[in-house]
């Protein structure tokens, strides 16, 4: 697989100055995490990642070729994104939403084939929602239609995973399902590149994160050395009590 | 073509060729279904022929053809706009084309002139409404759609002021170009060869017009280059609604009632919607074309007047009855 590489990048913020330059490579096997406060720009940065918006400064390499020398069809062989929010102008099913993953594979002539609805549904097993695939998308909870989004991109089969906020509308056990399934991506080679809102998820998944503070600075590397208690409470401006469970760190933001 | 695509479509198909055989045969002389189709294989008397072939044929193939491109060209914008209440009529292209039509009427000008004013004040309309919208920002779809309502207001006072100062002799012309009559309609052949063009250019499109129905950042992410595509919708669509307004004036609810009653039934993969517009819409304006010639027969109505007349409650009650 081609790995995802951010060379001397700057997203574009508007208002914002250009801050520390990023400059990472996400490696197959990789889960990384993207921490940082509201408005810090860490959809911007995914989107970014994902050519959907033009840098300030900086290319986004996938292997060794620029991203905006790649064709979208190319692109989206290789890199899937799950969105923070879905717009749905016309109904669909749930299994209509999972099958267009399989867009970028299919020549403008072919129909879907019995062996796409077979990923198709097989991914909506996985994220536990194969029962709905009849709904109409627009009638399930937030937690369903997340779960769907993450099941389409599955359905797409990416090498390189680029997710905003996953574990959003989910319940405990299925942020931890997605997290296990994302995990279990990595372990087969893929690798997952995603924003996370809660700490304590990404200290306990994620082996490699990204600090984003709302002034354009960042600092990235391992997890274990960028848990550092007194560079997250700057992150977020808040005081934070670190305690150990089950051998990883749990941040607990301190009452005021 | 996979099975499930396949079935609705042929139905519509004899539902279209029923409509053609009935309309055809319906008139101050009526020739019975079997008398059509042998006259239509060379058989049959003399009145018969020219009534079928010279009179009658065309003038349904034109209103089969008006139909199929105004159902094409809303379906297609509906998906432009991710908006159901998209239609070449509320985005002012008719509009623009209308004024296009009086000016030449106005000045005393027939026949061809009046549907190249027509076709030109169409396509102007599209530029109007498209640059308007770009402005120095991006396209949005809410910004498209009320662009696209402003501007028709604004065709709609430039009409009303034609109609007041144009000599009283001119009027009753003008309105029905207004309301939109089929026959007005010249060789309906270059309209029925771009409808069956654009029905077979947008089967491979289809896929991605699925995709970009979820919205332009979800189509972007799964491989499709969305703004050469909005830019080929768009001119096709605007291409399919000013040769439909320079055939038959401007008639509207085709647009807006046919692509969203066949979503009703039919789901919303394009590759089944857009050549499914065709044959309904075609087949509804060719129904009520055979309308207006018989309800006041000898007089004629408008073929637009009976078109929103069935659209309007049609249109209500399928709204009410969805949620």
């Amino acid at each position: 697989m081609n790995p995802l590489q951010a060379h001397e990048l700057v997203i574009d913020i508007p208002g914002r100055s250009d801050g520390q330059p990023l400059n990472f490579t996400v490696e197959p096997g990789q889960v990384w995490g993207v921490l940082g406060p509201n408005g810090a720009g860490k959809t911007t940065l995914v989107h970014t990642l994902a050519g959907l918006l033009a840098p300030r400064h900086g290319t986004v390499r996938l292997g060794d070729q620029p991203l905006n020398g790649l064709r979208r069809r190319s692109i989206s062989r290789q890199l899937g994104l799950v969105f923070q929010d879905r717009q749905d102008g016309f109904p669909a099913t749930v299994l209509e939403t999972a099958l267009i993953g399989r867009h970028p594979w299919l020549s403008p002539w072919q129909m879907e084939s019995g062996k796409d609805e077979h990923l198709a549904r097989q991914a909506l097993e996985k994220l536990d929602v194969g029962h709905l695939s009849h709904r109409l998308v627009n009638t399930l909870s937030g937690g369903e239609r997340q779960r769907v989004a993450i099941a389409t991109v599955m359905t797409q089969a990416p090498d390189t995973w680029l997710l905003d906020e996953p574990t959003n509308h989910l319940d405990l056990h299925h942020q931890v399902s997605v997290l296990e399934l994302l995990t279990d991506q990595a372990r087969d080679g893929r690798s997952v590149f995603m924003c996370l809102h809660d700490l304590n998820l990404a200290a306990r998944w994620c082996d490699h994160l990204l600090l984003l503070y709302p002034n354009g600075d960042a600092c990235w590397g391992p997890a274990e050395r960028m848990l550092v208690p007194s560079a997250l409470e700057r992150l977020y401006g808040q005081k934070l009590i670190t305690v150990e469970a089950d051998g990883a760190p749990v941040f607990v933001p301190v009452k005021s | 073509m996979s099975r499930p695509l396949l079935k609705p479509l042929l139905v519509l198909a004899l539902a279209s060729l029923i409509a053609m055989l009935l309309s055809v045969g319906t008139g101050s002389v009526s020739v019975a279904p079997g008398q059509v189709l042998a006259v239509l294989l060379g058989d049959g008397s003399n009145l018969q022929q020219t009534l079928v072939l010279e009179l009658r044929l065309p003038r349904t193939l034109s209103a089969f053809a008006t139909g199929g491109l105004l159902a094409v060209a809303g379906a297609l914008m509906q998906v432009l706009l991710r908006n159901p209440l998209a239609d070449p009529y509320v985005l002012g292209l008719s509009g623009g084309a209308a004024v296009g039509a009086l000016l030449a009427m106005l000045a005393g000008l027939g026949g061809l002139i009046v549907s190249g004013s027509a076709f030109a004040g169409a396509m102007l309309a599209t530029l109007m409404v498209f640059g308007l919208a770009h402005g120095t920002g991006s396209w949005t779809p809410s910004r498209l759609l009320l662009t696209g309502v402003v501007v028709a207001a604004g065709w709609g006072a430039v009409i009303t002021l034609m109609l007041a100062i144009s000599p009283a002799q001119r009027l009753p012309g003008m309105l029905y170009w207004l309301m939109g009559d089929v026959s007005y309609a010249r060789s309906p052949w270059p309209a029925l060869v771009l409808l069956f063009l654009v029905c077979l250019l947008v089967l491979p499109l289809g896929r991605s017009l699925n995709v970009l129905a979820r919205g332009p950042m979800q189509a972007a992410a799964l491989g499709v280059a969305v703004r050469p595509l909005e830019w080929t919708i768009y001119i096709l669509a605007s291409l399919l609604t000013a040769t439909a307004v320079t055939m038959a004036g401007s008639i509207g609810f085709v647009g807006l009632v046919v692509p969203h009653m066949l979503r009703l039934v039919l789901g919303n993969d394009q590759r089944l919607i857009l050549p499914a517009c065709a044959l309904a819409g075609g087949t509804l304006l060719v129904l009520a074309d055979t309308l207006a010639r018989v309800v006041i027969a000898p007089e004629q109505l408008p073929v637009g007047v009976i078109t929103a007349l069935l659209g309007v409650p049609t249109f209500l009650y399928l709204l009410y009855r969805s949620r």
